[in-house]
C-alpha cells in the first residue's frame, strides 16, 4: 500500500472507497513466512487431512459464531427470539442455521406429508395443496432481507445498550428464498371481484395469523419452500411459509397452513397491539409494512476490537422495505463529514447490501456511523429525527442511524450522538 | 405474473405439450365444506366466522381463575404476561398502556386470539362457551360489558371498543 496514492475523503481519516475496487487493501498486509534454511511443513501438511463427510460443519475454531440473546418469555419455553450474530458475518447472505428466530410458542414438529396448504374464501374453487404438488409448480427464487419489525427496539432504550451488535440489530438476516409465487396459486382458486385481502395463518400452536393486502399477495409474494437451497429448516417455517419481499418479518407467516381471501382485514392480535404504531397524539399507525431504509455498521462493532492505529475497513449492512439501496454514506467523525462507502457486487432489491470503506485510524477516540439511502430517495433518519415523532409507546420499525465509538484502546462502544 | 405464467406454460409444452397453452398446473385437491370448516379460524370485525356458544363474565371469571391468572395475575393486571386491563386514557401521556381495554380495537380480536393461542401451554383447550365468557370477563373489568351481558356470535361484533377510532391506516390497498 502507497499512502501516496489513498485520498483521504472525509474527516479523521476516512479514504476513498476506490480503495476497494483496486484491491489495495489486501495486496499491502499479506506477510509470507518463509525461513531461511529450507522449505518446511507446518503441523498440519504433514499427514493427510480428515476425510469427506456428509454435512459440512464450520471451523471448530468459529464456534464463538452462533446467534445470540437466545431467551423464552418468563413461563415459557418457546416464545421468543434469538439474534444472528453480524458482528461475525460477511456478504448479504446469512448462513440458515444463524437465521434469526422469533417464534411464539415454539417450532411445530411437521410430518411434510401431512401438512396441507388450503386456500379458500372469497374464491370461485378451494384448493388443497400438498408438499408434492408444489414442487412441480415453476418455482423462483429471490435473495431478500427478512427483519422483525421489533428490530432494533433496544436502539429506543434511554441510554446505549453495551452488548454486542447482534443485541440491538440481529432481528434481521439475507437469504435466498425460494418457492411458488402465491399469484399462480391464486389465479388457480380464482379469486373473486370484492377480495382485497388475503388471511395467512400458521401450523404453529398459536396459530399466528396476520392480513395481507391482495395487492402485495398478487405482487411478489411467495410461497416458500427453499431457503439457501436447501428445504426451509423448521425454524423458518418447514415446510413451507408465507415469504413477503421487504415487509415486516411477522407477516411472512411461517408454517403456512390457510390463506383465507376476504375483503376486509381479520385485525388479528399482531396486527393491531403489537406491530402497530403508537404517535404521540395517542392515535397509532396500523399497517406500516415496508421497513422503512437502514444500515448498520457491523465491523468494527461492539463485540469486536481494533488493534494498534493503522488501516481497518469499515464494512456493514444497508436495507430497504422500498427497493434497493442507491448509496450509504460513512462518517467516522461523529458525522460533521461523510462520504460515499463502496456497494459491493450484488446491489438486489428488498435486499441485504453489503457496503465497505477504508479507515486510516490514528488511534483517537473517534464515532462512527452509517447512514443509507434508497432508490426512493428515502434517507435513514437519525436516533435524535425518529425519537422526535415517537411516542414513548411506539417500540417497532425502529430504523435511525446507530453510531459506534472506537476507543483508543480499540474497544468499541455503543453511543448516541 | 406473466413471467409465471410463461414459465408454466412453457413447462407443460415440454413435458408432453399435453396441458393447453396458458393453463396453470392445477395441482391443488378440491377441499369439501367438513374439511374446510376445520381448518378456518379466521374471525372478522363484523362476527364473520364466530362459533355457536355464548358466555357472561360471572361464567368467565371461573375460567379465568382457571386457565389464565398464572401468567395474566390477578383480575388480568398483569403478571409473567401482559396486564388486560387499564390504562385507559394513557395512550397520549408520557407513559402509554397498551392493553385489551385501553388499544385494542375490536373485541373479536379477544376472541379470536384466545381460542387460537391461549391458554398458551394448551390452546384448543376451552370450549366456544368458555371462550366467550372469559372474553366477556376481560372487557367487563375494562368496564367495557356488564357482568351479565351475554356475549355470543351476535352481541360480540357490537361491542364497541374505546379505541375503536384510534387507529390510523398506513396502507391504502
Amino acid at each position: 500500500m502507497d499512502d501516496d496514492t489513498t485520498e483521504v475523503v472525509a474527516g479523521n481519516g476516512l479514504l476513498d472507497r476506490r480503495l476497494f475496487l483496486r484491491g489495495g487493501l489486501a495486496g499491502g498486509t499479506v506477510l509470507l513466512t518463509a525461513k531461511a534454511g529450507g522449505v518446511e511443513r507446518e503441523d498440519w501438511m504433514k499427514a493427510p487431512g480428515a476425510p469427506m463427510d456428509e454435512i459440512g460443519e464450520p471451523s471448530p475454531h468459529e464456534s464463538h459464531v452462533k446467534r445470540t440473546s437466545v431467551r423464552s418469555s418468563p413461563g415459557t419455553t418457546g416464545t421468543g427470539v434469538s439474534f444472528t450474530p453480524h458482528e461475525h458475518l460477511d456478504g448479504i447472505i446469512t448462513p440458515s442455521r444463524l437465521h434469526f428466530e422469533r417464534h411464539h410458542s415454539g417450532v411445530p414438529d411437521i410430518d411434510p406429508g401431512r401438512h396441507r396448504l388450503i386456500i379458500h374464501g372469497l374464491v370461485e374453487r378451494p384448493l388443497s395443496f400438498d408438499l408434492n404438488a408444489l414442487g412441480r409448480y415453476p418455482t423462483v427464487s429471490g435473495i431478500n432481507f427478512l427483519e422483525c419489525s421489533g428490530n432494533s427496539g433496544a436502539a429506543l432504550a434511554p441510554n446505549p445498550v453495551q452488548a454486542p451488535l447482534s443485541a440491538v440489530h440481529g432481528l434481521v438476516a439475507g437469504s435466498e428464498w425460494g418457492g411458488v409465487p402465491l399469484s399462480i396459486l391464486l389465479d388457480e382458486v380464482g379469486v373473486k371481484a370484492e377480495a382485497k385481502w388475503i388471511i395467512a395463518d400458521g401450523a404453529d400452536s398459536p396459530m399466528m395469523s396476520r392480513s395481507v393486502p391482495l395487492d402485495k399477495a398478487m405482487d411478489d409474494a411467495l410461497v416458500a419452500l427453499y431457503q439457501n437451497g436447501e428445504r426451509l429448516r423448521p425454524s423458518n417455517g418447514y415446510p413451507m411459509r408465507l415469504f413477503l419481499p421487504g415487509w415486516e418479518g411477522n407477516m411472512s407467516v411461517k408454517w403456512l397452513r390457510t390463506i383465507k381471501v376476504t375483503d376486509q382485514p381479520a385485525m388479528t392480535k399482531d396486527e393491531t397491539s403489537k406491530y402497530s404504531d403508537l404517535q404521540k397524539d395517542g392515535s397509532a399507525k396500523l399497517f406500516s409494512f415496508p421497513m422503512g431504509v437502514k444500515s448498520v455498521i457491523t465491523s468494527p462493532s461492539h463485540g469486536l476490537t481494533l488493534g494498534p492505529a493503522g488501516i481497518y475497513q469499515i464494512s456493514g449492512i444497508a436495507w430497504s422495505g422500498a427497493g434497493k439501496i442507491a448509496r450509504v454514506e460513512i462518517s467516522v467523525d461523529g458525522g460533521s463529514s461523510w462520504a460515499d462507502a463502496a456497494l459491493d457486487q450484488h446491489v438486489l432489491s428488498k435486499s441485504l447490501t453489503r457496503f465497505r470503506s477504508a479507515w486510516r485510524w490514528n488511534g483517537a477516540k473517534s464515532i462512527i456511523m452509517s447512514r443509507a439511502t434508497d432508490e426512493q430517495g428515502s434517507v435513514q433518519p437519525s436516533r435524535e429525527q425518529l425519537l422526535t415523532n415517537r411516542s414513548p409507546g411506539f417500540f417497532y420499525h425502529y430504523n435511525g442511524i446507530q453510531a459506534w465509538q472506537v476507543a483508543e484502546n480499540g474497544e468499541v462502544t455503543n453511543v448516541y450522538v | 405474473m406473466s413471467t409465471f405464467r410463461w414459465i408454466a406454460t412453457c413447462l407443460a409444452v415440454a413435458l408432453g405439450g399435453l396441458v393447453m397453452a396458458e393453463e396453470s398446473p392445477m395441482l391443488g385437491e378440491p377441499v369439501d365444506a367438513d374439511t374446510l370448516a376445520r381448518v378456518d379460524f379466521t374471525i372478522l370485525p363484523n362476527g364473520d366466522g364466530l362459533p355457536a356458544g355464548s358466555g357472561t363474565a360471572i361464567r368467565g371469571a371461573a375460567v379465568y381463575q382457571q386457565h389464565c391468572i398464572a401468567c395474566h395475575g390477578e383480575e388480568a393486571s398483569g403478571g409473567v404476561n401482559d396486564a388486560l386491563v387499564g390504562g385507559h386514557g394513557s395512550l397520549a401521556t408520557d407513559s402509554p398502556k397498551k392493553t385489551v381495554g385501553s388499544y385494542w380495537p375490536y373485541a373479536t380480536t379477544v376472541f379470536d386470539y384466545i381460542r387460537r393461542a391461549m391458554p398458551l401451554q394448551e390452546p384448543g383447550r376451552l370450549s366456544s362457551d368458555e371462550i366467550y365468557a372469559v372474553t366477556a370477563y376481560i372487557l367487563h373489568l375494562n368496564g367495557i360489558v356488564e357482568q351479565d351481558a351475554e356475549l355470543d356470535a351476535e352481541s360480540l361484533p357490537l361491542v364497541k371498543m374505546p379505541n375503536r377510532d384510534g387507529f390510523v391506516w398506513d396502507y391504502s390497498p
